[in-house]
């Protein structure tokens, strides 16, 4: 077994003695898969990374990595990461949580991580279910979602997580899915290098409770029509034989046909993924962003921007004062100021 | 006051000497009595005189001016001889306007000296202080039991800085200046500790510190200069054990607690906090020592200081949380998850009146059993409370021990009478601090075997190896921890062995603190009264009068709520009757009658206000004749 930093991990160092019991079918196994194949390239000693997990299905992820790890309390992952960040920015700091985790009981932890911007990855697995608890709808579920806690079908209007991340200030914002290995390991990787908070929504198929909910994204006969790939500096190109695009029409979108004649990449929406605006049209393009016109759901980093990040911050503001005061005697904070002497 | 009068030679003013006094200052929000008080208490801290002090102020940050809403107290008892609490009753009350009157009168002495600034009895102001047809008390003869001297503290203010440029706005808000300056006359003292203190504080603003001396010493002379005054009050200075002292507060000296004990054992100071009424200034003071490394987090919500604490408790940090009633109610979940985790956690509960937002500026004692017991499943923690405000220093100090030597969260209770309150402290040294134990695991020490988490030592407690350690990776987590190993673990033997051994290792506490002592009186006899929190000043003092009047009645305090100290039993059987005096509907007496089958004695105030030593010494002369 490798335990040094010295010499090269492997996937399997990765792997601990215990067993992994998610269902047989679910796509966190992909997810698994994915974070245990990159983590011995990112050149960090496995003793520093640290996973911090909230309640749900997602959240056994912690057991399942030969890390650090700490399988918290349902919707706290975040908040705990930014206690652990904080206290050593040396670890590299992983959370995992689900749409349940995050955007409901966990909503107001997670939208100020998001603000704060510690520099750690967070990965929401998104199953659009509660899975654990055996197949309520979640914040993330459609509009009429038929659910054992719902079987007149939802009556609320869900939170598309990108758009919520985008709104709480995140710096970085990205959305893969469980059943294309290869994108999620790019975004993984991106994720990483990213300087502050990193969101990854992963959309993770429920073979249980919502099987299929991703599928289109994914299956072979509707995946170039459902989905689109943005990459920095790309024109957003999608469909069949990539002959669909996206142009802006100020700012409102509109698919073209890039078939006919008069158009070429050119004249696309060029995805730039610091344009924070754009990023939230991106985000936005769900369902209608444009009344009665069905667009595809973009994957890829939708945006990326860099900030000062909070534990270096707070760092930088304890050196401040330690070279401008020096570093007080313990003495002299029990004595404080005034003092005075009974003989 | 107990006095002796002296005519001094060539003075028509007396000197009254007197061995305690207390003062309180009273006026709107916005009159500046809280700095007033303090600078007074400093002053006679510095002269050697023993001293309390209670701030007592409204919920409202400003309500409107001159309403008994607005309302900002400050009392302060000083005296020559030993002084536990801010005192009952007033000698002295400044009232700085009708309202203030309104809402203190009852508690003056009769006899008492009551200070009223007549700018501050004006129509509109005995309107909002509620008197019935606008009545004036300085004319109605309703005061004829007192001593009342009428001044118009705002008009002689505004005469004494007629030289200065500063506008209206800063001559009225240095009236507080000016009867400050007249206290101190009235009580002997000097104004140069107030002074430095004014010129430290406006030293960008040379013009105010000009004319707030200036005020300062126009309300002394005022007392030298007038005839209004027959008699002029000496406390000579308190015999204090030797040593160096200086004035504390205890949420300040929870604060510095913390950073001592996180010195001690040799590690870093953390602390997850959300706002939170009376607690919010520990947040405060710790927010300041970042040249010591402090690092202080303002969560978004009280499950965010709590959770972020245990994050930073996870990477070896001492971790600490703060706050009140409602805000551990908050925290319950994640104490549960730190209890399973075997991590350690220091929370600070400063309790205020409840339930909900209840009394959120008055104190009260009813959180001892959300302490004890406010757990999901067999979560016991330890508990410990603080008496005084100099002792949650200790308190919390041993608190930190507590939780670093056991590996456990604790809870640590003080109050807002007590952590708003100071007194004098003879302050420890760095080098007179006890070192607090901190062992961080290393592979070296697991090279046989693999690391097992939750394997336990003499005390029961287990090792804590931190992330960034090679070779030690391991989980942890809320699920029940398999023994030793740490995996999961859903099997029923494994899951009461670990309920047991987690109750196990916490009873043995016990045997790492020290045994109950009796603090005041024999060590057995008729009668004992039992305190924890900050009951033990008052009562303290009670029993001392007492036994001067020749009744023999013990206090036993305790600091130490879970686990009791192993002879505390003992101790007390030892005694015919318990008397459990609390600020709260009895809740030291629920775990004491259903621990020890002891049929402990309750007195229960729960008004906001601390026990008065009257109602205390009735309680026990009651018991004691029956």
């Amino acid at each position: 077994m490798i335990t040094t930093s010295e010499n090269k991990l492997t996937a399997k160092d990765f792997v601990p003695d215990q067993d992994v019991k998610w269902c047989p079918g679910c796509g966190d196994y992909s997810i698994l898969k994915q974070v245990q194949t990159i983590f011995p390239d990112l050149g960090i000693p496995r003793e520093n990374f640290v996973f911090i997990s909230g309640i749900g299905c997602s959240s056994r992820f912690t057991y399942y990595m030969e890390t650090y790890g700490m399988h918290s309390i349902h919707g706290r992952a975040g908040i705990i990461a930014s206690g652990v960040k904080s206290a050593n920015p040396n670890l590299s700091v992983w959370v995992v949580s689900g749409d349940g985790d995050s955007t409901a009981i966990g909503g107001n932890h997670f939208i100020h991580l998001m603000r704060r911007n510690l520099d750690l990855n967070y990965l929401m697995f998104n199953n659009q279910i509660y899975s654990l608890t055996k197949g309520q709808y979640s914040p993330t579920s459609e509009k009429g979602k038929i659910t054992k806690s719902t079987p007149f079908g939802t009556i609320e209007a869900p939170f598309n997580p990108a758009e919520l991340a985008l709104g709480a200030n995140a710096s970085f914002v990205s959305r893969t899915l469980d059943r294309d290995p290869k994108h999620m390991q790019a975004i993984l990787k991106k994720a990483n290098q990213h300087k502050g908070t990193s969101f990854v929504e992963v959309y993770q198929n429920c073979p249980i409770f919502n099987d299929g909910a991703f599928f289109a994204y994914s299956d072979k006969e509707t995946k170039k029509e459902e989905a689109i790939y943005v990459e920095n500096g790309q024109p957003l190109i999608y469909g069949e034989n990539n002959g669909k695009g996206i142009k802006l029409n100020g700012l409102t979108p509109e698919i073209v046909d890039l078939t006919a004649s008069g158009i070429s990449a050119n004249d696309l929406w060029i995805h730039n993924e610091k344009d924070k605006t754009k990023a939230n049209l991106l985000a936005r393009m769900f369902d209608a962003v444009v009344p009665d016109v069905h667009f595809p759901r973009p994957f890829g980093v939708l945006f990326a921007e860099e900030r000062p990040v909070y534990e270096e911050m707070m760092q930088s503001q304890i050196e401040n004062a330690k070279a401008k005061k020096g570093e007080p005697s313990l003495d002299s904070i029990l004595s404080g100021d005034k003092t005075w002497t009974i003989n | 006051m107990d006095t002796a009068q002296e005519q001094v030679a060539g003075n028509k003013v007396n000197f009254i000497d007197t061995e305690n006094v207390v003062i309180r200052f009273s006026g709107d929000s916005g009159d500046g009595m809280q700095l007033t008080g303090t600078q007074f208490s400093d002053t006679s801290a510095f002269f050697g005189n023993d001293i309390c002090t209670f701030p007592d102020y409204p919920s409202e940050i400003r309500a409107p001016a001159g309403t008994i809403a607005g309302v900002s107290g400050f009392q302060i008892q000083f005296g020559s001889k030993e002084i536990n609490t801010p005192g009952d009753s007033y000698d002295v009350l400044v009232a700085m306007n009708a309202a203030a009157l309104k809402v203190e009168l009852k508690n003056v002495k009769k006899g008492g000296v009551i200070i009223a600034n007549i700018a501050g009895f004006d129509k509109k102001s005995l309107r909002l202080a509620q008197y019935s047809d606008e009545a004036d008390p300085l004319k109605d003869g309703s005061l004829s039991d007192y001593k009342v001297l009428e001044i118009d503290i705002t008009k002689h203010t505004k005469e004494s800085l007629s030289g200065t440029n500063l506008g209206n706005k800063e001559v009225e808000r240095a009236k507080n200046m000016f009867i400050l300056g007249l206290i101190y006359w009235m009580f002997d003292r000097p104004t140069e500790h107030t002074e430095t203190f004014i010129k430290e504080k406006f030293g960008k603003k040379p013009d105010i510190a000009e004319g707030n001396i200036l005020a300062l010493q126009a309300g002394w002379n005022y007392g030298e200069n007038t005839e209004v005054f027959t008699s002029r009050y000496r406390v000579a200075s308190a015999e204090l054990a030797k040593g160096d002292y200086r004035s504390i507060t205890g949420n300040h000296a929870a604060a510095i607690a913390l950073i001592a004990a996180a010195k001690k054992a040799g590690i870093p100071l953390f602390l997850g906090s959300y706002p939170i009424t009376p607690a919010t200034d520990i947040l405060h003071d710790l927010s300041k020592y970042k040249a010591h490394g402090v690092k202080t987090f303002q969560a978004e919500d009280e499950i965010g200081g709590i959770c972020s604490s245990i994050g930073a408790s996870y990477t070896g940090h001492l971790a600490a949380t703060t706050t009140s009633g409602p805000g551990l109610s908050l925290k319950i979940e994640a104490l549960g998850l730190a209890t399973i985790l075997e991590i350690p956690l220091v929370v600070i509960n400063v309790q205020r009146g409840g339930p909900s937002t209840g009394l959120p500026t008055k104190t009260e004692q009813a959180d001892l059993l959300q302490a004890m017991y406010c757990r999901h499943g067999e979560a016991p923690l330890p508990v410990i409370a603080a008496a005084s405000p100099s002792d949650c220093f200790d308190t919390v100090f041993e608190a930190a021990r507590i939780a670093l030597e056991h590996m456990t969260p604790i809870i640590c209770l003080t109050d807002g009478y007590i952590a708003n309150g100071s007194e004098p402290w003879r302050y420890p040294t760095e080098a007179a601090l006890p070192t607090i134990k901190v062992h961080f695991a290393s592979k070296e020490e697991w090279k046989e075997g693999p690391y097992l988490p939750y394997k336990r030592d003499e005390k029961l407690s287990r090792p804590w190896a931190i992330p960034g350690t090679p070779g030690l990776e391991h989980r942890i987590g809320g699920l029940e921890r398999k023994h030793e190993t740490g995996h999961p673990s859903h099997d029923p033997e494994n899951h009461e062995f670990m309920v047991k051994l987690r109750q196990q290792k916490i009873d043995k506490i016990a045997d790492y603190i020290p045994e109950q002592k009796v603090n005041f009186g024999k060590e057995s006899g008729k009668l004992a009264v039992l305190t924890w929190g900050s009951t033990y000043g008052t009562v303290r003092n009670s029993l001392i009068e007492m036994s001067k009047e020749g009744k023999e009645v013990s206090h036993i305090h305790l600091r130490y709520l879970n686990p009791f100290p192993k002879n505390l039993e003992a101790v007390l059987r030892k005694f015919d009757k318990i008397l459990i005096p609390e600020m709260n509907n009895g809740q030291l007496s629920v775990l004491i009658r259903s621990k020890y089958l002891i049929p402990a004695i309750s007195l229960n105030k729960i008004k906001g206000v601390p026990f008065s030593a009257d109602e205390i010494k009735a309680k026990v002369n009651e018991l004691l004749n029956n």
